[in-house]
This record gives C-alpha cells, sequence and structure tokens, in this order.
C-alpha cells in the first residue's frame, strides 16, 4: 500500500477545497471497495478525505413528495428505513440483493454509485487493462469474461458497473446532487454513470474533486407494481449476471407507465427508455414482455464466454415484468433473502 | 445405582474441548503468535507463467528506511543440493520445488522475491514497487490441448495405486443390452482454507528456532526445513496449535515456511510471512480432470462391463498422481473392468491431495455414469445400486472388514422418502420450479499409520495425553481427550490433550481421515499401559481388592479402578497416586496398523447422499433444498463432531455441484478469479435442509477402535448426487462441473 494521509471532512465544501489541495486524493466513505484496491495494487491515493463525519446521512421527504437519501447514509440504514420499504420497495430490494450484510452496514449510498468495477482484469496488476491503466489494452476480450458487458461495451473495455442499488436508482429516475469547487449541481442518473468508449478509465461524469451530497428520488415510487430480479453464481455475495429492475402503473391490465433497467449487462446501469415507450399503452401480457426483451437485447453482443447472457437477459426481463405486473415481489429463489 | 456410564465418553456427544478457546479468540494460530522484534515479509509473485528472471532490481526497495531485506535466487546462500532434501513426506515423484533457487519461472504467481522489513505494510509497498524484469517464453496450460499426452504415471507418490483391470471389459461390453459412454469433466479447484498460510519463526539468542507453521504435520515440516537448511531436530521446532481449515493443502510445507525460515537464519531475526488470498492460488489444487466412463448391462440391469478413464494434470516438476479410477472397480460389483489414468505436465504447480483427492472427482464420474445406466436400462437408480452390490472388494479380491452401505441405503431412502420419487424426469413441477431427486455415493479408504503418544497422570489426578497430530478443526482435541478419559476412567475435564508440536510423539499427517484411526488407538494404548502401571501401584496398597487381578480382570471407570467381576471391589484411583507417593507417572507407546488384518481385508467407508434440487427451467438457477448423507463408516467417537464434518462435506458437495471452479486464462497461463469474491463457495442463503446420518459398523477388524474416519467419506457422492437430481427435474444432464446457470439455460 502506498503512504497516505487522511483528513476527516467537517463539510462539503471544506471536503472539496482539501480534494483540490492535493496531488492524488481520494474520497473514502464505508471504504468497502477502495481499501481493496489500494491493498491489490490498484489504486495508489497518496491523500484520502474521509467522509463519515460529514452531516450528510440523512434520510427525509423532500417538500415535492420526493425522498432524499443522504450521500453517507449506510446502504443497509437506506434500504430499512420506513419510507424506502414502503414507498420505494424496488430500491429496497436491490440494496438487498447486493453486497452481504457486513458490507451493506459499512457501505455508503455515494459510495455504491462510485464502486468500481469487478473485472477480474482490473484487479489482477499482472494482466493489461485499460480502466486500470489507460492503452495497455483489454484483457477480457478474447479472456474469460462470464461477469462482461453485452451492451454498450468499446473495444477499449467491456467491464460492467457491479452494483444492485444503481439499477434501481436509475430505473426510479433518482437525481444525483454534487458538490464541486465551482458550486452544486444536479446529475440527472441516467448521465451519472458512462459508457467505456475510448476512455474506460473514467465511470462517470462527475468533475475532478467534485462530491456527492444527496440522492433524490422523485415522488413516483412503483411501489405496487415493481420487481428487482437478480441472477448470480449464488445467492449471496455474488455480482449480478444480469438483473432487471421494473416499475410499472398498471390500469387495468393497460400499462400506463413503465421503468425498466438492467444490471450486470453494461458500463452503466442500463436503462432502456425506448423499451420504456413499447410498454406504455400495451396490454400487460407475456407477449408484450417478449417483443420489449427482444428490443432492449437487439444490438447485444456476447465476448465468447458471456454469450448465456443474452439469452438470459431476455428471460429475466419477461419473468421480471411478468412478476411486477403480477404484483409479486421476487419469487424467482426458492430461498428466500436471508436478511432480517 | 447405575452411574456406570459417567466416564464412557466414546460415541457420545460432547461439546468439543477447545470449543471456548476459539470462540473467545484465545486458540492461536500460526500467524497468531506473538515474538519479540518480529520483522514482517511479503512475497512477491511472477506475474508470468514460463520464462526467466533477467534482473531484480532491488536498490530502491533497498532504500526505504525499515526494508531490511530483498531474498531472491540472486542472493539465497547455497542451500542443500540434493532434490530428495526438498522431499516432504507426501512428495510426488519428480524433482520438488525449490523457492528462489534459479531464475526459472515454472508456473504464475511462483514465488521471485521475499521482501522482509520492520513492519507488514511497509514490507508489503516495497514488495509492491520492486522492479523484476521476466524474459517471457511460451507457456503450455491448457489441459484439453493435451488429450492425446497422458501418460501413466509411476509409483512416486505414498498411497498411489496404479490401476488395475480385469477380465475382459470390451468383451463385457460387447455382450450387455445397454450400454452408455460420456466424458465427465471438471476444473481445476482450490482448497481455500479460511486461514491463510503464514509463519511465524522465532529466533532464539542462541541460533535455535521455534517455527509456528500452518500445516498439516509438524514433523514433515521440521524434517524439511532440517534437511534444507542443515539443521539438527533441536534447532528447528515446529508448532501448529490449531488450523483454520487445511482440507489437503497443509500436507506438504508451503512456500511461507522455507521463506519465514530462510529470512529469519540469514537476518538472525524473528520473521513472520503471510500469504495473501490472491497467493494462497499460487499452489497446490485439485486438478482439471478429463473422464470418460463407459458401461454396460445385461438385460436385468447387472453390470457386465466397465471401462473409466481419467486424465488431468500435473507440473513440469513433478508427477503428481492420486486415485481417480480404482474406485469404480470396487463401488459396484461386475465381472468385466478396465481401469486407466494418464496425467499429462504442464506449465502450472503440482496439484495437491484435497479433500477426498481422487475419490471425489471419481465417484462424481462413477455415480452419474450409474445414474444415465440406470434410466438407459429403465431401472430406478438405487434399485440399480442394489443390484449391483459388491459383496465383496473385487479390486482386491477380499472381504470388507465391514460394510454396511445396503443398511445406509435402506435408512437414507426412507429418512428421504425416496420410495415417493417418480422415475421419469420433469414429472415434479411447483410455479416456475421443477423438482429433481438424485441418488449417489462413494467408497473411501480406512487407513491407519504408525503414531505414538505419551500419557502423564500426576497426583491430583489429572491427565495429559500428547502427540504431534494436528487439529484441523476436525475436532482432534475432543476425540483423543474422550479416548484417554474413557480408558482411564476419568472425567473429560481432568484431560488436557496437547497436539502439534515436535516436542511430542510423532504422528502421521494429518490426512488421509486416518488420525482417529491413527493417533486414537495410540492414546488408547498409551493409556492402558498406564493403567496397568497404575494397576500395580494399586496393588502395593494395603488390603488392596485388586491384589491378584491381572489387567484384564479389571476396569477403569468414574475414577475407579474395579473388579469387572465384582465392580463393588474398587479403589480410587485418586487414592492409589497418592498412597504411591509418585509425583507423576508418564508412558510412552504407539500403534502400528495389524498387517495381517490388511492383508485379509478390504477396510472401507462407504455413503450414500440423497439430493433434492429445485431448478428455475427459465433462468437456470439450481437450489439444492435437501440433502440426506447417511455414512457408514465404522464406529462414530463423537456424534457432534463427526456430524460436523458431514455437514462440512455436503456443503463442500454443493460448492462443487454448482459453484465451484478456478478459472485460468491460458493466453496469460494465471488463475484469474483468485480471490474469494470470484472463487464461489457456499454461503449461508445457499445452504438449506442437511440431514446427518450414521449407519454404525461393528468391525473388529479395522482397528481396535473400530473406527474408519469421516474427513473425506462425507464428500462422496454429493456432486454426483445434485448433477443427478438436476436432471431428474429438467430431463437435461449436465456432465461439466460446476452447473453455473448457463448449462440449464
Amino acid at each position: 500500500m502506498n503512504p497516505f494521509t487522511l483528513t476527516r471532512a467537517a463539510s462539503a465544501e471544506a471536503a472539496v477545497r482539501d480534494f483540490s489541495s492535493h496531488d492524488s486524493p481520494a474520497y473514502i466513505g464505508g471504504g468497502t471497495n477502495i481499501l481493496d484496491l489500494m491493498k491489490e495494487n490498484v489504486a495508489h491515493p497518496t491523500h484520502l478525505i474521509g467522509l463519515n463525519k460529514l452531516p450528510l446521512n440523512a434520510i427525509e421527504t423532500t417538500a415535492d413528495g420526493g425522498l432524499r437519501l443522504g450521500a453517507t447514509a449506510t446502504n443497509a440504514d437506506t434500504a430499512w428505513h420506513p419510507e424506502v420499504k414502503q414507498r420505494y420497495p424496488l430500491l429496497n430490494q436491490a440494496i438487498l440483493a447486493g453486497a452481504s450484510p457486513q458490507l451493506r452496514n459499512m457501505a455508503t449510498n455515494a459510495g455504491n454509485l462510485m464502486q468500481r468495477t469487478r473485472c477480474y482484469y482490473f484487479y489482477d496488476t499482472a494482466t493489461p487493462c485499460n480502466k486500470r491503466e489507460p492503452g495497455s489494452g483489454c484483457a477480457a476480450i478474447g479472456g474469460y469474461n462470464r461477469i462482461h458487458a453485452i451492451l454498450g461495451a468499446s473495444e477499449h473495455c467491456i467491464a460492467t458497473h457491479p452494483s444492485d442499488m444503481c439499477v434501481a436508482l436509475a430505473a426510479l429516475e433518482a437525481v444525483v446532487h454534487v458538490q464541486g469547487k465551482d458550486g452544486a449541481r444536479q446529475i440527472k442518473f441516467e448521465d451519472f454513470h458512462r459508457l467505456p468508449d475510448d476512455q474506460p478509465e473514467r465511470d462517470n461524469t462527475l468533475q475532478p474533486g467534485e462530491l456527492i451530497v444527496a440522492l433524490e428520488l422523485p415522488k413516483q415510487g412503483f411501489a405496487k407494481h415493481f420487481s428487482y430480479l437478480k441472477l448470480r453464481d449464488r445467492q449471496s455475495y455474488a455480482f449480478a449476471l444480469v438483473s432487471v429492475a421494473v416499475g410499472l402503473e398498471l390500469e387495468g391490465a393497460t400499462i400506463k407507465d413503465a421503468r425498466l433497467a438492467l444490471g450486470g449487462v453494461a458500463h452503466k446501469p442500463w436503462r432502456d427508455k425506448k423499451a420504456e415507450q413499447l410498454l406504455i399503452g400495451q396490454p400487460a401480457t407475456e407477449a408484450t414482455f417478449k417483443q420489449v426483451a427482444e428490443a432492449v437485447l437487439k444490438d447485444a453482443k456476447g465476448q465468447g464466454t458471456n454469450d448465456f447472457k443474452i439469452e438470459l437477459a431476455r428471460r429475466a426481463i419477461v419473468r421480471a415484468l411478468k412478476q411486477a405486473a403480477a404484483g409479486e415481489q421476487q419469487a424467482s429463489d426458492v430461498f428466500t433473502n436471508s436478511n432480517p | 445405582m447405575s452411574t456406570d456410564s459417567n466416564t464412557k465418553y466414546v460415541g457420545k456427544a460432547p461439546n468439543r474441548v477447545d470449543g471456548p478457546l476459539k470462540v473467545t479468540g484465545t486458540a492461536k494460530y500460526a500467524a497468531e503468535f506473538d515474538v519479540p522484534d518480529l520483522a514482517y515479509g511479503y512475497v512477491v509473485s511472477s506475474p508470468v507463467a514460463k520464462g526467466r528472471i533477467r534482473k531484480i532490481h532491488a536498490d530502491k526497495v533497498l532504500g526505504l528506511p525499515g526494508v531490511l531485506h530483498v531474498f531472491s535466487h540472486e542472493n539465497v546462500p547455497g542451500l542443500a543440493w540434493f532434490d530428495r532434501s526438498y522431499k516432504d513426506d507426501v512428495a510426488p515423484g519428480g524433482s520438488p520445488f525449490r523457492p528462489l533457487h534459479d531464475d526459472e519461472i515454472k508456473f504464475n504467481m511462483q514465488p521471485v522475491a521475499l521482501v522482509v522489513a520492520d513492519t507488514f505494510e511497509l514490507a508489503r509497498y516495497a514488495a509492491s514497487i520492486l522492479e523484476v524484469e521476466y524474459e517471457v517464453e511460451k507457456h503450455e496450460t491448457d489441459i484439453e490441448s493435451k488429450r492425446d499426452e497422458g501418460y501413466e504415471p509411476g509409483r512416486g507418490k505414498t498411497g498411489y495405486m496404479p490401476p488395475q483391470r480385469r477380465e475382459d471389459a470390451d468383451k463385457g461390453l460387447e455382450q450387455s443390452a445397454h450400454r452408455i459412454r460420456h466424458e465427465y469433466i471438471h476444473g481445476a479447484q482450490h482448497h481455500n482454507p479460511m486461514e491463510m498460510f503464514g509463519a511465524t519463526v522465532h529466533y532464539h539468542p542462541d541460533g535455535k528456532l521455534t517455527i509456528y507453521d500452518k500445516t498439516q504435520g509438524v514433523y514433515n515440516c521440521q524434517q524439511y526445513i532440517t534437511k534444507i537448511f542443515g539443521l539438527s531436530k533441536d534447532e528447528a521446532r515446529v508448532v501448529n496449535l490449531f488450523m483454520g481449515g487445511g482440507f489437503g493443502s497443509g500436507l506438504r510445507p508451503q512456500y511461507e515456511l522455507f521463506l519465514s525460515v530462510l529470512a529469519a537464519l540469514e537476518l538472525k531475526r524473528s520473521v513472520r510471512v503471510t500469504l495473501t488470498r490472491q497467493q494462497m492460488f499460487s499452489f497446490g489444487h485439485r486438478p482439471h480432470t478429463l473422464q470418460t466412463l463407459e458401461l454396460g448391462t445385461g438385460p436385468d440391469g447387472a453390470l457386465l462391463g466397465l471401462k473409466h478413464y481419467a486424465l488431468h494434470e500435473t507440473s513440469r516438476f513433478e508427477d503428481y498422481t492420486e486415485n481417480v479410477v480404482n474406485w469404480s472397480g470396487m463401488l459396484y460389483k461386475c465381472p468385466n473392468v478396465r481401469l486407466s489414468y494418464g496425467i499429462s505436465p504442464l506449465d502450472v504447480y503440482t496439484p495437491l491431495d484435497m479433500r477426498a483427492p481422487g475419490a471425489a472427482t471419481g465417484s462424481f464420474a462413477l455415480e452419474v455414469a450409474m445414474d444415465e445406466m440406470a434410466y438407459e436400462a429403465g431401472l430406478d437408480p438405487l434399485e440399480f445400486r442394489r443390484r449391483n452390490y459388491a459383496e465383496e472388494d473385487q479390486n482386491k479380491k477380499a472381504p470388507f472388514s465391514s460394510k454396511k452401505l445396503r443398511e445406509a441405503y435402506d435408512e437414507g431412502a426412507r429418512r428421504f422418502g425416496w420410495d415417493k420419487r417418480p422415475m421419469a424426469p420433469r414429472a415434479t413441477r411447483e410455479g416456475n420450479l421443477l423438482v429433481g431427486w438424485g441418488v449417489a455415493g462413494g467408497v473411501w479408504d480406512a487407513s491407519m499409520q504408525k503414531a505414538a503418544a505419551k500419557a502423564t497422570i500426576t497426583a491430583d489426578g489429572r491427565l495429559t495425553v500428547a502427540s504431534a497430530a494436528g487439529e484441523n478443526g476436525t475436532g482432534t482435541y475432543t476425540i483423543m481427550a474422550q479416548i484417554a478419559a474413557e480408558t482411564l476412567g476419568l472425567p473429560l475435564e481432568a484431560v488436557t490433550v496437547r497436539l502439534g508440536d515436535t516436542t511430542l510423539p510423532e504422528a502421521p499427517l494429518q490426512g488421509g481421515s486416518w488420525t482417529a484411526a491413527s493417533v486414537g488407538t495410540a492414546v488408547k494404548n498409551t493409556c492402558e499401559a498406564l493403567g496397568e502401571k497404575l494397576l500395580k501401584l494399586a496393588q502395593k496398597m494395603d488390603d488392596s481388592p485388586l491384589k491378584d487381578a491381572k489387567p484384564e480382570d479389571v476396569e477403569f471407570v468414574n475414577g475407579l479402578i474395579r473388579l469387572r467381576k465384582e465392580p463393588q471391589q474398587s479403589v480410587v484411583l485418586r487414592d492409589v497416586l497418592q498412597v504411591s507417593g509418585e509425583r507423576e507417572i508418564e508412558v510412552d507407546s504407539s500403534a502400528m496398523p495389524n498387517p495381517v488384518n490388511m492383508q485379509k481385508y478390504s477396510m472401507h467407508s462407504h455413503n450414500v447422499v440423497f439430493a433434492e434440487v429445485k431448478v428455475d427451467e427459465e433462468l437456470g438457477t439450481v437450489h439444492v433444498t435437501r440433502v440426506v448423507n447417511v455414512v457408514a463408516a465404522g464406529r462414530i467417537l463423537n456424534q457432534k463432531t463427526a456430524r460436523s464434518q458431514v455437514l462440512g462435506s455436503v456443503v463442500w458437495g454443493i460448492s462443487m455441484a454448482l459453484m465451484e471452479e478456478t478459472v485460468m486464462d491460458h493466453r496469460y497461463g494465471r488463475y484469474m478469479n483468485h480471490n474469494y469474491a470470484e472463487y464461489h463457495v457456499p454461503t449461508n442463503a445457499d445452504v438449506r435442509g442437511i440431514e446427518v446420518y450414521f449407519v454404525e459398523e461393528e468391525d473388529p477388524h479395522v482397528n481396535p477402535l473400530g473406527v474408519k474416519g469421516i474427513g473425506e467419506v462425507g464428500l462422496l457422492g454429493v456432486a454426483a448426487a445434485i448433477t443427478n437430481a438436476v436432471y431428474h427435474a429438467t430431463g437435461k444432464r449436465v456432465r461439466s462441473l460446476p452447473i453455473y446457470l448457463d448449462k440449464l439455460l
């Protein structure tokens, strides 16, 4: 591990100032990812700015009926917050599908957005990786890429964003509030993470030093018809091969409003607005869902070991939509979630 | 007034005697011993699979304050010359890997340097910036591309039995009414014990070493170290009191031992070397194995012919072997059998025995093939096994010393409800889920090795028994305490067991499921010898009621020595000690297998596993909802620790069936999922109802305790039973493990 200094910021503004006055700084929240990256010699910050003392862990309703999730609130506190459980059960389910109880107790909301990919090659400095070392090449292409992207990848990077929580946030149209040295701004969730194109080292659209202070959920929570379906190689502590977040508004059997986002398939949570439009106004039937699934995967491209994810994603979309329409929570597992 | 059984501990279910130490964190593991003035070593691993080290640029690293030394082949002093000095007790044939020996890279993640510093963090940082220049050569790591290059190995490794044949397998198959032939595959698997390898070497002022190492055999490590570094046994004491899991990974000395001793001797300072989780993937593993099974039966389902071939990887420098195919000639009755076996060298580290080595692999293929054969012959898979029940060991042409596999079939079928199973696949559906039931089983050696023990009783009636055997977490401390307490009629609390130290009497490696039989018998013999001494002292007491008794006339129960025929004629053991005036009495003894019985009988444990799976066919997900594992392994010493062993085996079997695989990127010759996040083993959420039953066998031949060991047998058949259940659920036959969801899409 590199020698590094650590300060604890008292305010968001102070944190941003501290960031700009150091050479290789990094923010640290729960530390569930960045410490691993430092120990594995992938990240080498020389200055860490601790965020957990910031007064940013509140979860509170907003004036227009939405919900504001503080950046440093833990994933566990967020998932089990009564407002989240009741009004945004899709978010509750997505968070609980991720990581393990121990990790969720440490990890923060902002940190969840900022976590890096779990690509094997990104973590192994013996292999090339454009995300870790721009220009060195992508070892995952032509390699072992079971957990890699089928949508939106580039010739430079086929990594996926590993979050479950972010898939729900994408479907729920969250807004990311950030603080920069030139002031505050808001980023639509769909614009927050980015595709790799020729700059895979950049996971998101934050400017250097910009700090996430809150995530804001709009009023619409799809609490009646939702599903978070996660398919993975074991029942806990495994990243999604494919996950699907669905929110539906139904009027009788007709879909009035729809949200659809996928995890584990792209460099960012993959929300498909065209697919949502295909759903709206249609009957909530398997035939509709199959058409939509086809549309979502139209441009999907396998990389060898992950070819199966195209068909898996297709089936998962149909299943998730069916579950949401039926008002069932994730029921594909015979084992219920092991959490309290 | 029957309190007779108070000190009868064997076969009961006492708690682990070391439980309180473990749950309070006071049980010390190899990397936890506090020694003064400790330096820390961090291993630098090769990023390439084959090639040469051109140059190590250590100047920058050595310039960091607190960095003490960078050990590499460039500066390691002259050590033992011949291969035999590097061979440990279970080394396969060949030339053992010597860490930091020369510039040659033989496998990926090979240790190429050890950076030693005042703190662990500094050593790690220094290692991360150490510049090593490599000359890369072309490597070969894929067994699939070496299918036709397997050769039959020699008898280099202890315990390896060359495969046999009997009569004419081809003819038997030709005469068969039903035949199948398929290939079965699993990838490499790593032991991945929770505790990573580590050694703390205490360098004493007189230059002697106390070496706390993670190992399954302290004597094996002592021998290795003393031969390589030219030390006397007195100069290298090796200690291992507890292990956070071994599963075979600690059978051979791992390189943290060599490196920490090297550094301690050179720096004349205490040194600790711990490996990272990633480095736990840099040595032995269960090899990637390809198997072909061919079976044929008559119209009645009686096996007429069986052929089983296995091929797996080994390293370029050692011929690793395991008994993969042999079991197929033994588990079922079949007149015509051909078993064959090959290994193929690759640029990887030598594989290493991993829980039920060979049998876990072989029983997977055999037991899935048996299921396929049953369907081909139109028979219920359990009924098919009953029809081909082996009454004797046809490999050895000898009767079994005991075998209650049929009773295990009955018990398991009843507990599981097998009679309600529809024969046809895809017959049971629950919503989106298909439900399937499968059965499989296995056979494992009931071995015994030479072992020694020491027993000391003090005037206060406390007994200490000691042997250098290991405690892998399996319950060795507990069962030895039970045996000792029962033999001398003492309360369990009065017995202290000492293990894992080369200052104690020699014991075999903790492996092969032989510790209970070997060390247990040694402890029993030693305590009996101590009992004879105590009887003599008792007979010297005034008016002793035991005056004319011979050792076989008395028993030690509830703190008394008493006449078997007249139990009211007794003396209190503690009185004997006090009256005798002896401060303590010590006895050494040992145990050996009985060669006559070994010749005469086939000694084996058996098991049968019934599994239920639920498969979401559309999504490919498999859940193991119920497992019943019935084990016939002689006498069970401790119902609780034995059950735990088998529970763990079932969890591992679920792992082997559904998750476990070390995946190599052959372009780099490097395992890519080398961490706990991506090398999947089951979590609590993956494990549901497991039931374990023992069908106890009275076996007077196997050893004086009548035990067969249960460390390995419980794993057998689990992966096959799950695979067979998946077929029963879905009609899809998966022949390569693990059964990832995409194999069912």
